[in-house]
């Protein structure tokens, strides 16, 4: 078994030191760090006179994105990871990709690994097409010679033969995201890593790309997968690593990975109903970031609803810019990653919503539609046909409670109460028509 | 940490990361993404000239400002000695070309990574590829400032010398000479943001200190060596030296200083964007 280990993680551990002065990315200016210094001095100089002890380090505090984790990844294996966001999958990916540095322990890793921690990094929208799949294939590491040979195969996957010659930037989204990943999957890797890369593009895209990357498993290539895609983890993965708060709280099986997953994030998103973000944080596109998404139901307080109350989305956000078109999107999402709903507030939208400025889109889901399951919200926003600002992001999850008398779910993404009439046709009971049975009454 | 060293050594294909560990095969690393580096500058210098009309215009009149300004400040105003025969324009503009060809890399060079933090937070490559490509960049203006050059010889009828053809052994020492503090400030500026500010400063300063507008004999002589630990001296005169022919001499024992001087910036700029490259990805 030994010699088929291709990644080892021993006692890997990620330690970010998060400033509570220092502004949140992580660069500073000279002048602060200056000024800081000449503040320290004195403060301790004072501690120092005063005979207490000096104490290092109240300005900053240690944060570890990974601590302990130790996994070994076989030849030819394919693993899930999963976590909920913060758990550290993005730290090992990156620690794994060799972008950031281990604070302690080692990883082993035999083999050439690519790694696709984002769908066209590099693309530069004055490039051409034909530019671009060079450049990022050059990026993702492959040799000008081969993405030679593998070009016409690319433009065929991507399907945009015909633009080939035009800069990226006249390219819909979506286009951009199909000749990207074509890129991508043409990769040939001995170890691949991917994070979360099929949230982008459209259904049919998506399922073109699972395929993609089922046959890249097959191949008896080494893959490492993050996704909050559950029916994409259970198709590609036969084993299953989940994360929580940095270190490994399981390694099985996919199935019972993805059970303990769902377990988890429903306590663990169960506490709040509010999300917000600050000034540098949170999604974010051209112009345009959130800065609070909230819900809040007509009885409860969230994040646990009850099926049979009116749910409230508001969703606030910065425009920087006038955006023409522009239209909020929330997404229900079911725990298997089936979108159970879309919604936007396109047909609400006036001329004077366009101009910059503080905005709340709100949009009120009403009572009976939801199935009594874990969901996440999903917000993203963009210009129908033209251009993606923010794609749909996962901002938090939230549980509807079924009424008294039912506990187990029904089948579903959504289960509105239907009108049902029960008559009975032998003759005699024909006056029983017309009581409808709801089913959550 | 060591103990992995040894089977590392028989299997070269293992990589081991760990806290702290340099990287061992980090030249040969940086030859294996020779493609990355190619690609790149040919991004930059596509963007560069795709984008305006405007950027290459700008590349000829800069440079062919300068010189008007300087030829008539220096050489008409304060009526400063050229060297040997080339007229006063020429020997300005001799000098000009290092000078911005330093100028274009420090400025550029200096703004590459944060430029392109998307690539250094999703992309392992050796980050030194990156202010190094943009050394590229500057490379191809710095061509098209030749041919200005050839122009203004010609107008004034003035012939190079056949030392010209050593020329391009100096380009690579103004290269050497612009990248090192180049990667100093480049390693410096992720880590704190306002030491951008300070190019504008330096190259301010250092295109007055440097003798980019008259020639280095009007140095006396008793400072001539002191004024050579400016590495930009040293690179000028040899373009001088190159173009210019016939008077045109170097001052050797100066030229040598300003060589270990490039060698000094050079090794610690090196050394100091190395240590620090591991840690961009966590700052950007």
């Amino acid at each position: 078994m030994e010699s088929h280990s291709v990644i080892r993680a021993e006692r890997l551990g990620k330690r970010y030191v998060i400033g509570h002065e220092v502004n949140r990315e992580g660069y500073k200016s000279f002048r602060e760090v200056l000024s800081r210094a000449a503040r320290n001095v004195t403060r301790r100089s004072v501690d120092l006179m005063r005979g207490r002890a000096i104490v290092a380090g109240d300005a900053t505090e240690d944060f570890w994105a990974l601590r302990n984790v130790d996994f070994d990844v076989m030849e030819g294996e394919v693993v899930g990871i999963l976590g909920r966001n913060g758990a550290g999958k993005s730290t090992l990916l990156k620690v794994l990709s060799r972008i950031t540095d281990p604070t302690e322990g080692s990883v082993r890793i035999n083999g050439r690994v690519s790694s696709l921690l984002e769908v066209g990094t590099g693309f530069h929208p004055e490039l051409s097409g034909r530019e671009n799949i060079y450049l990022n294939g050059a990026i993702l590491g492959m040799t000008r010679r081969e993405i030679r040979s593998k070009f016409d195969a690319i433009v065929d996957f991507s399907g945009v033969e015909t633009f080939l010659d035009t800069p990226v930037k006249r390219y819909s989204s979506g286009m951009s995201v199909r000749l990207a990943f074509a890129v991508a999957a043409h990769l040939e890797p001995e170890i691949l890593i991917v994070d979360e890369v099929l949230a982008v593009g459209d259904a049919e895209f998506q399922r073109k790309c699972i395929g993609k990357m089922s046959e890249v498993a097959r191949g008896g290539r080494t893959v490492l997968f993050v996704s909050h895609n559950m029916t994409a983890l259970r198709s590609l993965c036969d084993r299953g690593i989940v994360l929580k708060a940095g270190s490994v709280r399981f390694d099985g099986s996919i199935d019972d990975a993805i059970g303990l997953h769902l377990a988890d994030t429903d306590g663990a998103f169960g506490t709040v109903s509010e999300w917000t973000w600050g000034p540098d944080k949170g999604p974010r596109g051209t112009d345009l970031r959130l800065l609070r998404v909230g819900l809040s139901g007509s009885i409860s307080p969230g994040p646990a609803f009850r099926s049979d109350e009116a749910i409230t989305v508001s969703i606030d956000y910065d425009q920087g810019a006038a955006i023409r078109g522009m239209r909020m999107v929330l997404q229900i999402v079911t725990g298997n990653g089936d979108v159970a709903f879309s919604s936007t507030d396109q047909l609400i939208r006036t001329q004077s919503s366009q101009r910059p400025g503080r905005y709340r889109s709100q949009c009120t889901i009403p009572p009976d539609i939801l199935n009594w399951i874990p969901y996440m919200l999903r917000v993203g926003c963009g210009i129908p046909g033209q251009q993606t600002i923010i794609p749909m992001t996962d901002v938090g999850r939230f549980n509807v409670r079924g009424p008294a008398n039912r506990t187990a779910p029904l089948g579903g993404a959504v289960a509105p109460p239907m009108d049902w009439s029960l008559a009975g046709l032998d003759g005699e009971a024909a006056d029983a028509h017309g009581s409808a049975v709801s089913l959550s009454g | 940490m060591s103990r992995t060293v040894d089977t590392e050594q028989q299997k070269p294909r293992v990589l081991v990361l760990e806290p702290g560990r340099a990287e061992r095969h980090y030249w040969r690393d940086l030859w294996a993404y020779r493609e990355l580096f190619a690609i790149l500058a040919w991004r930059d210098v596509a963007i560069r000239y795709k984008q305006t009309v405007i950027g290459i215009v700008w590349a000829v009149m800069r440079p062919f400002l300068t010189m008007v300004v300087f030829t008539v400040v220096f050489g008409q105003i304060a009526n400063l000695p050229t060297e040997g025969t080339a007229p006063y324009p020429v020997m300005v503009f001799a000098g000009m070309l290092p000078w911005y060809l330093f100028a274009t890399i420090l400025g550029d060079a200096s703004n590459s990574l944060v430029a392109n933090t998307h690539l250094v937070g999703k992309v392992y490559f050796p980050r030194l590829i990156i202010p190094s490509s943009s050394a590229v960049v500057a490379l191809v203006d710095f061509a098209v400032s030749l041919f200005l050059l050839a122009g203004i010889m010609l107008w004034f009828g003035f012939a190079p010398s056949p030392r010209i053809l050593l020329l391009p052994i100096f380009v690579v020492i103004a290269v050497l000479a612009s990248l090192g503090p180049a990667y100093l400030i480049t390693a410096l500026n992720v880590k704190y943001r306002d030491f951008r500010f300070l190019i504008p400063f330096i190259l301010q300063f250092g295109l007055f200190l440097s003798p980019v507008g008259f020639s280095s004999s009007v140095v006396p002589e008793q400072w001539r060596l002191l004024y050579s630990l400016n590495p930009m001296v040293g690179v000028i005169d040899g373009f001088r030296w190159c173009i210019l022919g016939g008077d045109s001499a170097i001052y050797w024992p100066g030229f040598a200083l300003s060589l270990v001087v490039v060698a000094v910036f050079l090794w610690l700029g090196v050394r100091y964007f190395r240590k620090t490259e591991r840690s961009f990805a966590d700052l950007l």
